[in-house]
């Protein structure tokens, strides 16, 4: 089939890679796949250049520049204060937009995400650093729980298809398709209001600063267990199903029959065989939701109000507060990245065709 | 993930050969072939995915909703906004079913005025994103080379980019954001998935003899397009519609809920943002708070009970893997011991360690 048709471009890409062919194919298993990780980081470069460049152009599209709702709010400030305090954000008008969007990257090189008028003119970056440990705390560690549950529930539910146990799919199900945020809120009303097991909302109690104590441990994860346990019930349906039906699919295959066929025992055909390769797909759906997955913990911060990055976004879109909005939305990219990075390298040393591709 | 790439042309239900929906489109332009096909059986055929139960409930749900979201000013019995300072805080009443809001609104109005602002922003939303993918995924899975590649990368960027925070700072730049503007933004946002999916089983497609053969005859690339390709990815975008009506209405009631859809569009996030304003959650006003969410829950269940049956219509392992386990099951035998199933049970698991200790 491939001989009728005109493949102009495979001849490209195999000479691509033609030189460095024959040195792979001597070193045999141990070999990293650079092409395969070469490819994602330049996607990941693109991607970030998307992220940076709609950052850039969002605050110049709104409607009235963030000085003038800080005078708004601020009556006492002179024509020259709001002057300086415009070219403090790089909202000078007299520069052309091109010259804008160096001085905008270049700034951003050094770290420099400019000053939050919402809290007292300190630097962006000193207020988000302040938030962005509860966040990936909470929502890092929640999302990693109910990865592992999802998957290796998913695994079992679907080995022993037919069972009892395929009830627990349309369950989960309908857990994940109530939002997010009513089922914190309904969360709160039964166990913070009427049984009165977890506090209401906040990272640790009032009266107590962070610090390395027993107490202040404490306090987090009693304060952290509801938000944590709603994000797990909320997204354990969708891991579930999708790796149920992975294994149903991987089940049929020739393998687990020839594996089953030499009497292995089953736990071994389970997680050896027929899980271990319905797991890839999961890793890969993982990577590309983990955008989905912040975005709704947002609301759950918003809910627990949790002093997170979803809390600092919300508040800083009420109080129009542009670079606050501006470098949240750069470090929840960032992260978002980061950790597609991660699923991708893991993905890379798990599945032996993206290794097989160099070939 | 690979159920969405899975080879259609071998998981037809035996109700809908292969080929009936391209002999239908051979027999009206070569007017051979025993019965000439009417309207309706090519309207059956190109609806097949929806002929089983679990599609069937989920469109039933889908249409009652639809149908209140019409037919609003006639069922409601009050105005959703009539205050009435004599009802305030009311629980569930003859006069009002569903109680009465801090001002004496009843809420069962609301929740049935708020079901258009949901229905009109999911359907719109998702006939947006739709469109995209279907454009996007057929032609970056259709041509070959850079064009292909570069559409992808754009594909996965915008799956990569978080979602809800990007629409919650575009929402915040208007002061009263249209309905329209609202599904616009969550469609240009959610069309990523469907396009990745479409995509693939174009790619896949693309090899396919029949579409050698079109090519071959001549046609022209439009009518291989429509004709040939996109009957056989029907199912694929219907599954991806349906999604993103889900992704749309969960965004949809989000924002309300957090506020940055201003009130004066009537929704369930809007109901519930004034629930939770008012503390109707701390206070135990569950026939405030409770109706609004159970009606997005419900509308999920329906759409995901919709995806069930065409994922299962796509991909009938799902389906078969679960009948022909309880099946064996009503024989006495266990789906998991296949091979060694024709001896009683003790005797097999001994045969079988024999033969991993003989090999």
């Amino acid at each position: 089939m491939t001989a009728i048709q005109p493949q102009p471009f495979t001849d490209d890409s195999d000479s691509v890679d033609a030189d460095t062919t024959p040195t792979n194919a001597v070193k045999g298993h141990s070999r990293i796949p650079w092409r395969f990780l070469g490819g994602r980081a330049l996607f990941y470069l693109f991607t970030l250049w998307a992220a940076i460049t709609i950052n850039f152009f969002l605050p110049r599209m709104m409607k009235g520049d963030a000085v003038t709702q800080y005078l708004a709010r601020n009556r006492n400030v002179t024509p020259e204060a709001a002057e300086a305090l415009r070219s403090l954000l790089g909202l000078d008008t007299d520069k052309t937009l091109l010259q804008q969007y160096v001085e905008y990257l270049g700034l951003l090189l050094r770290g420099d995400l400019g000053v939050s008028l919402l809290h007292g003119l300190r630097p962006v970056t000193e207020v988000i650093s302040q938030s962005l440990p509860w966040t990936l705390g909470l929502v890092g560690f929640a999302t990693l729980i109910s990865f592992a549950i999802g998957t290796i529930g998913g695994a079992i539910v679907g080995w022993r298809r037919g069972s009892k146990l395929d009830a627990l799919i349309p369950i989960t199900t309908f857990l994940s398709t109530i939002p997010y945020f009513w089922l914190g809120l309904l969360a709160i009303a039964l166990f913070s209001v009427n049984l009165g097991w977890f506090p209401i909302g906040k990272a640790y109690g009032v009266g107590i600063s962070p610090e390395l104590s027993f107490e202040f441990i404490g306090q987090v994860i009693h304060h952290g267990t509801l938000p944590a346990l709603t994000i797990v019930i909320a997204s354990l349906g969708g891991w579930m199903l999708g790796m149920r039906n992975m294994m149903l699919t991987v089940l049929d295959e020739d393998y687990v029959m020839v594996a089953q066929a030499k009497g292995m025992p089953n736990n071994r055909v389970l997680w050896r065989y027929a899980a271990r390769n319905a797991v890839l797909p999961q890793i890969q759906s993982f990577a590309l939701s983990i955008g989905f997955i912040v975005g709704g913990t947002i609301v759950m911060e918003v809910v627990f109000s949790y002093p997170g990055l979803g809390k600092l976004l919300l508040d800083a879109t009420n109080a129009k507060d542009y670079a606050l909005m501006q470098g949240v939305f750069l470090v929840i990219t960032l992260s978002v990245l980061l950790a597609n990075v991660l699923a991708d390298i893991a993905y890379a040393f798990l599945d032996p065709r993206t290794r097989q591709t160099e070939d | 993930m690979k159920t969405s790439v899975n080879d259609t042309s071998t998981s037809r239900p035996a109700w809908t050969p292969e080929t009936a929906l391209i002999n239908t489109l051979h027999k009206r332009r070569g007017g051979y072939g025993p019965e000439k096909p009417t309207f309706w059986t090519k309207l059956g055929s190109a609806f097949a995915m929806f002929r089983n139960g679990k599609s069937i409930a989920g469109l039933s749900i889908l249409g009652f909703f639809v149908l209140v979201a019409i037919f609003a000013d006639v069922l409601a019995p009050y105005s959703p906004t009539a205050i009435d300072n004599t009802a305030r805080f009311q629980p569930p009443s003859a006069a009002h079913w569903l109680g009465t809001t801090h001002i004496g609104e009843d809420v069962l109005s609301q929740v049935i005025h708020g079901t258009r602002g949901v229905i009109v922003v999911g359907f719109l939303a998702a006939i947006i994103a739709t469109t995209i993918a279907i454009i996007v995924g057929v032609i970056s899975g259709y041509v070959r080379g850079w064009r292909s590649e570069g559409l992808s990368a754009l594909t996965n960027v915008f799956l990569v980019i978080p979602g809800l925070p990007l629409i919650i700072i575009v929402a915040s730049m208007f002061d009263d954001p249209p309905l329209i503007l609202i599904a616009a933004v969550l469609g240009v946002i959610g069309w990523a998935w469907g396009a990745r999916v479409l995509r693939a089983q174009t790619m896949s497609l693309r090899n396919r003899d029949f579409i050698q053969a079109a090519r071959a005859n001549g046609e022209p690339l439009h009518r291989i397009i429509l004709v040939e390709m996109l009957p056989n990815l029907m199912a694929l975008i219907a599954a991806s519609f349906v999604g993103t009506v889900t992704a749309a209405i969960l965004g949809l009631t989000t924002l309300s809920y957090i506020g940055v859809i201003p009130v004066t569009t009537y929704n369930w996030g809007t109901i519930l943002n004034w629930a939770g304003a008012q503390g109707a959650f701390r206070q135990d006003q569950w026939w405030w708070y409770m109706p609004p969410g159970l009606c997005i829950a419900a509308i999920g269940v329906a759409l995901s009970l919709i995806n069930f049956g065409i994922d299962e219509y796509v991909n009938p392992r799902l389906r078969s893997a679960g009948e022909r386990a309880r099946a064996m099951k009503k024989k006495g035998l266990n789906v998991n011991d296949t091979v060694t199933a024709v001896r009683p049970a003790t005797t097999a698991s001994a045969s079988a360690s024999l033969t991993t200790e003989n090999s």
